[in-house]
């Protein structure tokens, strides 16, 4: 049965998201990669409001391709979320609860995901024409000036995803390979 | 003397740059149906299933099969009796990719200084690499490629003693340790051999092999079966969440070296491993 999930979250449900389970999400999330990250980062600590609210809503790492007349997006796949990990234990701490991107995470990442209690989501890499169907609405709401790197506010249905590190701080990548491994 | 106008060069790698992010070449395309047949984990397969399903999309309304639609790299075999018209080579292949990118609603991911970090708004420049050969042949290779693999490159400046066995372990360390970063199932381009350089170039060129075809050396070829087998031993599998299938290929180009050295560079690519040929 397909598990849908809606975001931004319910508190609870965020307990019960486990390293494996393959969900979709539905709902309100907004795009954010490296620049985005950087800009947030520094307006941060030099005191200033950020342009999208934190508390509470999930970050998608991606930088779309340009859409077509007619299409909403372009190509909308996930970008290696590691490059975020410098900035990501302070977004946790400003409310963050939930991030789309592929690949590793750091430790002190995985630390603040525990401490904040927040889940990491993989999309898969290189299926960017097909997660572009997932989303039907696209706006850019921040940091316009960075092109593909801007703020983009997406209405998405049933964009499919897998936990791979959870609140609790199980990781899928640590335990998945286990099993395959010769 | 065969004579070829720019803009004949420029108007090819327009379209090449479209056609190479829309559609997989058909060995990459059987590369990736295999896996399916292959993949014994239940969501490594799921993952493969949506790969196919993405390809289809991808070339029926033409959107680029990965946002990542990378950075330009082209290859040229340029004869030396061939005579370039009406402009500078460099100049029409810039253009070409500039042209394709643009109206090809393909993503612009080129910074102009790695510092300053400005995008350049059109892709290019493009990677060019020239290679001046016998005769009247124009040949064009584009090859984009991706920074989620590209940046888990590697170069090891190896020693002769560390041999063969040596030489296996960089390569497998440096798959282990893209882990799911690479986006696998991946294609493994090494170069051993050379300088520091040319290791770095032969690995780029060895990702432009069709899948599927060895080295004509029987060692290296033997090499390349061997790390195949020990690389989806691993067990990373499809987008690294477990399985069979962690590489498609192992493809290894090798040149003479200096008695001191054993340069390998590991160049990973993604499972959009994306190359268009064309001769003029």
């Amino acid at each position: 049965m397909k598990k849908i999930i809606p975001v931004p979250f319910q508190e609870e449900q965020i307990k019960e998201l486990k390293a494996g389970d393959y969900v979709y999400l539905t709902g309100t999330i907004y795009t954010a990669r490296d620049a985005a990250h950087k800009r947030m980062y520094d307006s941060m600590h030099a005191g200033e409001a950020l342009p999208i609210e934190l508390n509470g809503n999930v970050l998608y790492y991606l930088g779309p391709s340009p859409a077509r007349e007619g299409q909403v997006i372009g190509s909308a796949g996930p970008t290696t979320s590691s490059r975020m990990d410098k900035y990501t234990p302070d977004m946790l701490a400003a409310g963050l609860k939930g991030m789309v991107g592929k690949g590793k995470r750091s430790q002190a990442v995985i630390d603040a995901m525990i401490e904040h209690k927040a889940v990491y989501f993989a999309a898969v890499g290189g299926a960017g024409a097909l997660l572009s169907k997932c989303i039907k609405e696209a706006e850019v709401v921040a940091y316009e000036d960075l092109g593909t790197e801007a703020i983009r506010k997406l209405t998405i249905e049933d964009l499919p995803v897998i936990v791979v590190i959870d609140s609790e701080g199980n990781n899928l990548y640590e335990t998945a390979t286990v099993e395959w491994k010769r | 003397m065969k004579t070829i106008h720019v803009d004949t060069i420029t108007a090819n790698l327009r379209e090449m740059c479209m056609e190479a992010n829309y559609f997989l070449s058909d060995d990459m395309k059987a590369a990736l149906k295999n896996a399916q047949e292959k993949e014994e984990s239940p969501l490594g397969c799921q993952i493969l299933g949506q790969l196919q399903d993405n390809l289809a999309i991808a070339g029926e309304e033409r959107i680029p099969i990965c946002q990542d639609t990378g950075m330009a790299v082209v290859f040229v075999d340029l004869g030396q009796e061939v005579k370039i018209e009406g402009g500078f080579l460099g100049d029409a292949i810039n253009e070409g990719v500039r042209q394709g990118y643009v109206d090809g609603y393909l993503r612009k991911s080129v910074v102009k200084d790695p510092f300053i970090r400005e995008n350049t708004k059109d892709n290019t420049p493009a990677i060019i690499h020239y290679n001046i050969v016998p005769g009247d042949t124009f040949r064009m290779t584009v090859a984009p490629k991706g920074f989620g693999s590209e940046n888990m490159s590697r170069t090891f400046m190896l020693k002769p003693a560390d041999g063969m066995e040596g030489a296996k372990e960089a390569v497998l360390q440096a798959v282990k340790d893209a882990g799911p970063n690479a986006c696998p199932p991946v294609v493994v381009g090494v170069g051993v051999g050379g300088t520091f350089e040319k290791a770095a170039f032969l690995a780029k060129q060895a990702l432009t092999r069709k899948v599927g075809e060895h080295s004509e050396l029987p060692h290296i070829k033997e090499m390349e079966e061997d790390l195949l087998e020990k690389v989806n031993n691993l067990g990373i599998g499809p987008a690294g969440l477990g399985g069979r299938v962690t590489a498609l290929a192992v493809n290894v180009n090798t040149f003479a070296t200096h008695i001191a050295g054993m340069p390998l560079a590991v160049n990973m690519c993604c499972h959009v491993n994306r190359h268009v040929t064309r001769e003029l």
